[in-house]
């Protein structure tokens, strides 16, 4: 399982370790946090809803796709979900390679397939009260 | 003959439930319109994906009795 959605806090160090590979020259990483604005607007905190058994497997999918399309050697993705704090990691995505270029490419791909793909949704909590999906 | 529809997001908060029952519907469009009737959701089905049973599915598939139904709004993880 490459891809996977989780309520607690994700412990990156612990992901990294995962991807341990002695054919692996180069590891390239993604972290999202949760930020403190949007659009100009003092954010308090967000919380993500989810439909996990669509969400893992399109997120296997993904995973799949970057290890088809581009030379790697493993990738991974957590999603966090439920309620997060200002500062949180939100997502996090790994990618091994034996070399930088490809790493660095796949990891890119797959943030952005995974914002534009997976069923996660964000609830942003503003400062005053109001809170809207995403 | 009836199909379980499963909420997710601002159509969670509309409706106020995460999941029902309902009696198994003509069609996906015939059945998220009478959704959106009763539960008055912002989306037009344009916007929205379907899926049938954990997976994405087409506006055109058979609906079938035991199914579960879901409406898939704009994603926005990350």
């Amino acid at each position: 399982m490459r891809f996977s959605v989780t309520e607690s806090a994700i412990d990156a160090a612990a992901c990294r370790a995962g991807l341990d590979d002695p054919r692996c020259g180069a590891y390239a990483a993604f972290e999202g946090w949760v930020r403190d604005h949007h659009d100009g607007r003092a954010v308090e905190g967000l919380h993500y809803d989810c439909y996990p058994a669509l969400a893992g497997s399109e997120g296997e999918a993904i995973l799949a796709e970057a290890l088809a399309r581009f030379d790697i050697l493993d990738a991974r993705c957590v999603h966090r979900i439920g309620d997060c704090a200002i500062g949180d990691m939100a997502v996090w995505v790994g990618v091994t390679a034996a070399h930088r270029d490809a790493a660095f490419a796949a990891c890119r791909w797959i943030i952005d397939e995974v914002k534009a793909r997976v069923p996660i949704w964000k609830r942003e909590r503003y400062a005053g009260g109001e809170a809207r999906w995403k | 003959m009836s199909v379980t529809v499963l909420y997710f997001a601002a159509l969670k908060e509309a409706a106020g439930t995460t999941q029902e029952t309902l009696p198994l519907p003509e069609s996906l469009p015939a059945l998220y319109a009478a959704l959106r009737a009763r539960y008055g959701f912002a989306y037009e089905p344009a916007a929205l994906r379907v899926a049938l049973n954990g997976a994405f599915a087409d506006w055109t598939d058979t609906v079938r009795a035991g199914d579960a139904v879901a409406f898939i709004p704009p994603v926005s993880g990350g």
